[in-house]
């Protein structure tokens, strides 16, 4: 088992270099970095020492590989490869535009993410399990059928329209909550309580359809057979072996997203006014702030491959089958 | 001296090249009875049938939109009075069939907002009259622009145009069908569209006719308000919301089909290669997806579209028309959001192959020395292609929700092109208004949720029919 | 029968609604079984046997429905109990085992809480109570240490000890009638007779009735006292199992005890049922065996038979009693060509098939599984060579290597003299065609995506046999004139023939190349008995015809009688006794032989030899035993057995690898020796 994390561990290391080179790639050979401090200041009437002055105060000025005027190991540390991107393996993210530091900034905003992301996650993941469950007890019944034809037309609407809609109902028509920000105390329930509930409602569509497709593969299974020939009843064989079962692919790929919630919602953070990661990323986006971006990517795969890792964990621990090895 | 230019931009050939294959690839189940079986499935199936004519008929549309041309400028007196410069000038902006068929629709561009079937601007504005200036609502120069006294004849104008449009559409829809049915078979075409309206058939049928028949209906009513309203108003600068809603079709499409072009490539190659071949291929196919798979698919996107968008800065010279950069931005997404998304398809593919490979037929073709891209051709290819469409029909509806959240975030589609999400990006801000203007996100959305729904329920359908254990797989 | 049934069915009618038509599965079905009996109802794959089991039980999947009926339990209509008082009977008063011991239980669920389940749900015990109970019924199915097993998941129990858990499972509601379901078919046959020998004796212990449903009429020999034999949907004959299959009367039945090889002997033709069982879909007028039977008359088509006779003892023929008997088989084979040894066709000298076991950080190899390990054979020209044992003894491996489908750890192979095993590349290629396979599975074996003639030419393109596709066209008429098929087959898809014909297919697919040598692995084991009858006739005529040699792969003893020259047999990755044939199955001398040819239901009790019982199941190839690979399950096992492998030596003309062999009058033979060790369970 250890030896088997080590392991998956030591595979992390080349994706990250890979992932690394991609963005390395996408943001200053695709690019060079002339190019986006000309964009930056503006396409026209940039004089060359604007640029120079743009690209030195971000650390752009050197050379992307081999820095042929410094010498010893300098010609190739003192380079955007290593200073830029390499860096990011000691979780060295820079400055973001503004002059902040982007590592701190990361660690302020994952809290207000994780107060959005962890409850909708729990809660959906609850819901959509009993909704799925339910569908499945009244299966082939026009409670199934039409919980399917709900959830196909739950899932044909632009999460944007969850958000909107809610916003306008709920906050603005109801006045039941405020319409966007966010509190450090307590008092952020007031501000989470109508995110949450569109977020656990917009996934439900595709999550209970899915989640039922798990549970009817299973239930269609020889040892749910055996399970009544035994004499136990609909709800016993439901709960007792067909959840069991069915949950282990659920739980499974659940886990796998658990990393994940600390990047927060672009869409959630940004409509609510939420000072999180999603957020974060989006106003970096909108103002073009590469450096955010690329730590943005970075930390992604590095939580992505704590995923991967912690899935393949809860395996072992939710089908007695899988050993590691 | 053709009266326009054909303009061809590049997803408008996408598209097209797309349709052929499509065309040929049906062609070619039609002569296979075990391939067309399933299809035959799909034709028993009432959400299939009906979701498909919905789709065809959103397809058509922006097939019409595909086609692009260059009017020609009417002549300038200098240029007609120099007959040596016989050649045509054409205009700069491309035109699509579409918008010659929606003609005056395009050009009925009012001040700003106004409500739906409104004849009078949302906003009053300083108005000089005979009785010198006063702050009112202003009459739309074209919403109702017929009518001598619009503050009580609307609804009766409404009415009727509503009712004379049903019923003209209706009859379109008929037509439509008894065309069809003459095609089918000439000599039984009454009997045929006399079940198809009645349900007498035995299957699915009828349930895409009487879909037609539907929307051909409610489309004769938009038709005939839209010729004398704007029948979901306009927008801030005062262009009609059915005619974006319309272009807007074209742009989900091509998000929606043209990602699968290469997404296919990838997933299929690299999915059957690596579980046929396993060892380092299969090593080297899996790191390749893994890292993809790792960085966060809107982050990939964002920062490639920045890129792009970077890169037209600097080189503007590339890009003929606003138009065209629009389109190459369009063509880019596709590509950035097939490159992200082929990793499931592949994942899935590999799966099925490392079952496949270990079947007897695959190991007779290898005792009989066959080669192993024979063998990828022959046997794994063929056997792994339903889970090959059923992934591309069910990626369809995620692809076009994709685009509008993609393009709220502002790196979806340029923003000068007309899509769902481009149209949501500006509408959402006019929520905050008193009173709100609600129209163009409310027709922006029930249209998306239409186009979505029918795609999700024919995949389901094609699903139902296709996949021999029925089930959902985990598309990612 | 003189008292009231336990169970008695009359009129039973299951429906399967399948894409929007209803297929009567069963129709009108009467049985009668005693107390504590076990009543066999014997019936080839799709005549509808599993679906009665499963209607009585009330247990049909989703798309079933019983369509009218009544079945009563002592006297009660249990079709008339509302659904939650009939999960009152379920596991108390009626019991079912499965097929799949593997997939029957679930895998997330201790064996312990899955048995328990029962007893605290019908028997009201307590959690502590039923532990303890839990491990008394383990005991008594025979399973080693249950104290541990309870909290173990059913992953690591092997098939055989599954079957066992699962028959403690119908057991611990003690109930009146217990219902096995092919409860052997998916085990090995020396697993098989264990678990067969464990029904009848808690059968008889705890005087329960039981309801075999089997295809296999050894089993039903063997077990049941009275039997019902069914055919499309309906009971055609029924009586005491000695009556029905040493005196069958009903033309199916016949026909079907003369389709096995052990019923009609090596060198006769084996009879078989032509065409299929037909749709159940309506409309048959009359008899439904009346397409495939010998003796049919004009009446039959027109006239569906009525039953006559007791429902335990009677027929669905009224032409049975006035029958002619079967003809003797229509010509006699050609007795095993001898004389003359001809150099081998193929020879193997120690060839080894290991798959390396990896592990730890850096996936080293740290071990190996050694599928083949050291195995020497040689098959002359145009004979047969059967190669048998028990799934995972590596004797498929052993095929695939022949064929080159897997790549040799050691040893060599040679092919008409010249380096087989050695070639690469053009030249391996060049030479495919004289060695070719023929696979279990025939759903597998095909491409459900190609036409039949692309599956024929597939390898007469590859390996250029064939001048021009014209000309391979033409092969391909012949080719399935010689297995028998309609040269309009050719256009068609696999999934439009039965599972015979496709069988016929892919004999068509390896012949097209004109192999010299054909491998054929488990060439019928997934055919019903009268299909396997014409898939065996015809591999019998094509030798004859081609002088095409086979090695036949099979666990089955009597195909392996019927058809091989010499028999080799395997245990573990190695041969422990080789030779002719006839020697080899009527005197074995390996213990390892002797204990598997006894373990097999014979249909004949009267030649069935003494059962030798095998202590547990076969162990991991990637860990064997010390010394004797057999030596943990061999009861003449001693000291010499535990500490070397033994050498092969010559035996009663056969070679035999055991310690136990010594000479006495110029022959070798096993030595008498007290069983050291007596099986555990």
């Amino acid at each position: 088992m250890i030896t088997y994390i080590i392991r998956r561990l030591l595979y992390a290391i080349p994706i990250l270099i890979g992932v690394n080179l991609i963005t390395f790639a996408l943001f200053f050979v695709v690019n060079t970095p002339e190019d986006m401090a000309r964009m930056a200041l503006g396409m026209k009437r940039v004089t060359p020492e604007a640029i120079e002055r743009w690209k030195a105060e971000r650390g752009y000025d050197k050379p992307l590989l081999y820095n042929a005027q410094k010498d010893g190991p300098r010609k190739f540390t003192e380079t955007i490869f290593v200073e830029k991107s390499a860096a990011m393996f000691a979780f060295d993210f820079g400055q973001a535009d503004d002059g902040r530091d982007i590592a701190s900034e990361i660690r302020t905003r994952a809290g207000p993410s994780l107060a959005i992301a962890l409850p909708v996650f729990v809660v959906g993941l609850v819901t959509m399990i009993s909704v799925a469950l339910l569908m499945v007890f009244f299966r082939a019944t026009y409670v199934d059928t039409s919980g399917v034809v709900l959830c196909v037309a739950l899932m044909s609407i632009s999460a944007l329209f969850y958000i909107i809609a809610g916003q306008y109902l709920v906050a603005k028509v109801w006045r039941l909550v405020p319409i966007s920000g966010y509190s450090g105390s307590w008092d952020a329930l007031r501000f989470l309580m109508l995110p949450v509930v569109i977020g656990v409602v917009s996934g439900i569509g595709a999550g209970a359809r899915w989640y039922r497709t798990l549970f009817l593969e299973e239930i269609n299974r020889e040892y749910v057979r055996t399970a009544r020939a035994k004499g136990l009843s609909e709800l016993q064989v439901l709960f007792r072996h067909v959840l069991r079962n069915g949950l282990i692919p659920i739980l499974t790929a659940s886990v796998a997203a658990i990393p994940l919630l600390f990047m927060g919602s672009l869409l959630t953070e940004s409509f609510f006014g939420i000072p999180g990661l999603g957020s974060y990323t989006i106003d970096a986006i909108n103002h073009q702030d590469f450096g955010v971006v690329r730590s943005m990517v970075f930390l992604g795969s590095v939580l992505y491959i704590v995923g991967l890792v912690l899935t393949d964990i809860s395996y072992t621990w939710a089908d007695p089958r899988v050993r590691l090895e | 001296m053709l009266p326009f230019k054909p303009a061809l931009l590049w997803t408008d050939l996408l598209m097209f090249v797309l349709v052929l294959a499509l065309l040929a690839v049906t062609w070619h189940i039609r002569r296979r009875e075990h391939l067309a079986a399933p299809w035959r499935k799909v034709a028993m199936s009432r959400a299939g049938m009906a979701s498909a004519t919905l789709l065809a008929l959103f397809a058509g549309i922006g097939l019409l939109d595909s086609l692009h041309y260059r009017p020609a400028l009417p002549d300038e007196p200098v240029a007609a009075a120099s007959k040596a410069a016989a050649e045509t000038r054409y205009a700069v902006e491309l035109r699509s069939v579409l918008d010659l068929l929606l003609d005056p629709l395009p050009s009925q561009v009012e001040t700003t907002y106004s409500a739906p079937l409104a004849t009078r601007a949302f906003n009053k504005t300083v108005i000089e009259g005979d009785e010198g200036t006063q702050r009112d609502y202003p009459r739309l120069r074209y919403g109702g622009a017929h009518l001598a006294d619009d503050r009580g004849g609307v609804a009766a104008d409404v009415a009727g145009r509503a009712l004379s449009g049903a019923l003209g559409g209706l009859a379109a829809g008929l037509g439509a069908l008894a065309l069809l049915a003459l095609l089918l078979s000439p000599r039984r075409a009454l009997e045929r569209v006399l079940a198809w309206v009645t349900g007498n058939g035995h299957d699915a049928v009828h349930w895409a006719a009487w879909t037609l028949l539907g929307v051909t209906t409610l489309g004769g009513v938009l038709a005939a308000l839209a010729s004398g309203y704007h029948v979901f108003g306009t927008d801030k600068v005062g262009q009609d919301v059915l005619y974006q809603i319309l272009k807007s079709i074209r742009t989900a499409l091509v998000i929606g089909t043209l990602t699968t072009l290469v997404t296919l490539p990838f997933g299929v190659v690299l999915g059957i290669a690596a579980g046929y071949f396993r060892g380092w291929i299969d090593d080297l196919i899996q790191y390749l997806y893994t890292t993809l798979n790792s960085i966060p698919g809107v982050l990939l996107i964002a920062a490639a579209v920045l890129m792009t968008q970077v890169y037209m800065d600097t080189h503007p010279e590339s890009f003929e028309t606003v138009t065209a950069r629009a389109d190459f931005r369009l063509l880019f997404l596709c590509l950035i959001l097939g490159i992200t998304s082929w990793t499931g398809l592949a994942r899935l593919l590999r799966g099925e192959t490392l079952k496949l490979r270990e079947l007897e037929y695959v190991q007779a073709a290898q005792a009989f020395g066959v080669s192993s891209w024979s063998i990828l051709g022959r046997h794994i290819l063929p056997n792994v292609m339903h889970i090959v469409l059923i992934a591309l029909v069910m990626d369809f509806s995620g692809l076009v929700l994709a685009e509008a959240v993609l393009s709220y975030v502002g790196v979806g589609v340029d923003p000068s092109m007309i899509s769902f999400g481009t149209m949501i990006n500006s509408a959402r801000l006019e929520m905050a208004r008193e009173p709100m203007v609600w129209w163009a996100l409310a027709a922006a959305f029930v249209f998306m949720f239409v186009l979505v729904l029918a795609a999700n329920l024919f995949a389901d359908a094609v699903r139902d029919a296709l996949d021999p254990r029925t089930r959902v797989r985990g598309v990612a | 029968m003189s008292q009231q049934p336990l169970l008695s069915v009359r009129d039973l009618a299951v429906d399967l609604h399948l894409a929007g038509r209803a297929l009567r599965v069963v129709s009108g079905i009467d049985l009668d079984i005693g107390r504590g009996e076990t009543f066999a109802l014997l019936g080839e794959s799709g005549c509808g046997k599993s679906m009665t089991a499963l209607a009585l039980m009330r247990l049909l999947p989703d798309v079933g429905a019983i369509a009218g009926g009544h079945v009563r339990l002592d006297g009660e209509d249990i079709l008339a109990r509302p659904e939650a008082l009939m999960r009152e009977l379920r596991g108390q008063r009626m019991a079912m085992i499965f097929q799949e011991p593997m997939l029957s239980l679930n895998p997330v669920m201790t064996i312990g809480s899955q048995i328990g389940e029962v007893l605290t749900e019908h028997l009201g015990l307590s959690e502590g109570a039923a532990a303890v109970r839990t491990i008394e019924l383990l005991q008594s199915v025979g399973i080693a240490d249950p104290v541990r097993r309870i909290n173990e998941y059913p992953f690591q129990l092997s098939g055989g000890m599954k079957q066992r858990v699962m028959i403690a499972m119908a057991l611990a509601g003690e109930p009146e009638l217990l219902i096995a379901d092919e409860p052997t078919t998916a085990l090995d046959v020396t697993i098989q007779a264990q678990v067969l020998d464990l029904l009848k004796r808690l059968q008889a212990e705890r005087g329960m009735s039981l309801l075999l449903i089997t295809h296999d009429l050894g089993v039903v020999a063997n077990m049941a006292h009275h039997v019902a034999v069914m055919y499309a949907g309906q009971v055609v004959e029924s009586g005491t199992s000695a009556q029905v299959l040493h005196h069958p009367r009903h033309p199916y039945t016949r026909l079907l005890l003369n389709a096995l090889p052990e019923v009609t002997g090596p060198n006769q033709r084996l009879a078989t049922i032509p065409g299929q069982v037909p749709p159940l879909d309506g409309g048959i007028a009359g008899c439904r065996f009346a397409p495939r039977c010998s003796w049919v008359q004009d009446a039959c088509h027109s006239q569906a038979p009525e039953w006559s006779g007791a429902s335990r003892d009677g027929i669905r023929c009224p032409h049975a009693d006035t029958l002619p008997p079967l003809p003797e088989a229509l010509r006699s084979m050609n007795p095993a060509a001898s004389g003359t040894p001809q150099p081998p066709l193929l020879q193997l000298q120690d060839v080894r098939v290991h798959f390396p076991i990896r592990a730890g950080l850096l996936r080293r190899q740290v071990g190996a599984v050694k599928a083949v390990d050291g195995v020497s054979l040689s098959i002359p020209p145009g004979r047969t060579l059967a190669l048998v044992g028990e799934s995972g003894c590596g004797k498929t491996t052993v095929g695939k290597a022949i064929v080159r489908l897997n790549t040799l750890t050691g040893g060599d192979i040679s092919f008409q003299g010249r380096d087989w095993s050695g070639l690469q590349g053009e030249a391996l290629r060049a030479r495919r065609n004289q060695v070719q396979i023929v696979f279990q599975d025939p759903y597998a074996s095909l491409d459900p995506r190609m036409r039949v003639a692309d599956i024929l030419m597939e390898g007469m393109t590859a390996l250029g046999v064939g001048n021009s596709p014209a000309d391979r066209l033409k092969r391909v008429d012949r080719l399935l004139d010689q297995v028998g098929l309609p040269s309009a087959a050719r256009w068609r898809f696999p999934h439009e023939f039965s599972g015979g014909q496709r069988q016929r297919i892919a004999i068509a697919r390896a012949l097209a190349v004109e192999p010299r040598l054909i491998v054929c692995d488990e060439p019928t084991s997934a055919l019903d008995v009268s299909v396997q009858a014409q898939i065996l006739n015809l591999l019998k005529d094509l030798q004859d015809e081609l002088g095409v040699a086979y090695l036949l792969i099979s666990h089955n003893l009597s195909v392996v009688e019927y058809l091989a020259h010499e028999v080799a047999v395997m245990y573990l990755g190695r041969i422990v006794e080789q030779g002719e044939a006839k020697l080899v199955l009527k005197r074995p001398q390996h213990p390892y032989t002797q204990a598997l040819l006894s373990a097999i239901p014979r249909v004949d009790i009267a030649r069935q030899p003494q059962r030798i019982v095998l202590a547990g199941e076969l162990p991991s190839p990637a860990d064997p035993p010390e010394g004797c690979h057999f030596n943990p399950r061999c009861s003449y096992a001693d000291r010499t057995c535990r500490q070397a492998y033994p050498g092969s030596v010559i035996a009663d003309g056969r070679a035999v690898s055991c310690h136990h062999m010594v000479l006495t009058g110029g022959a070798y033979v096993a030595a008498p020796v007290k069983p050291a060790l007596a099986p555990d369970n």
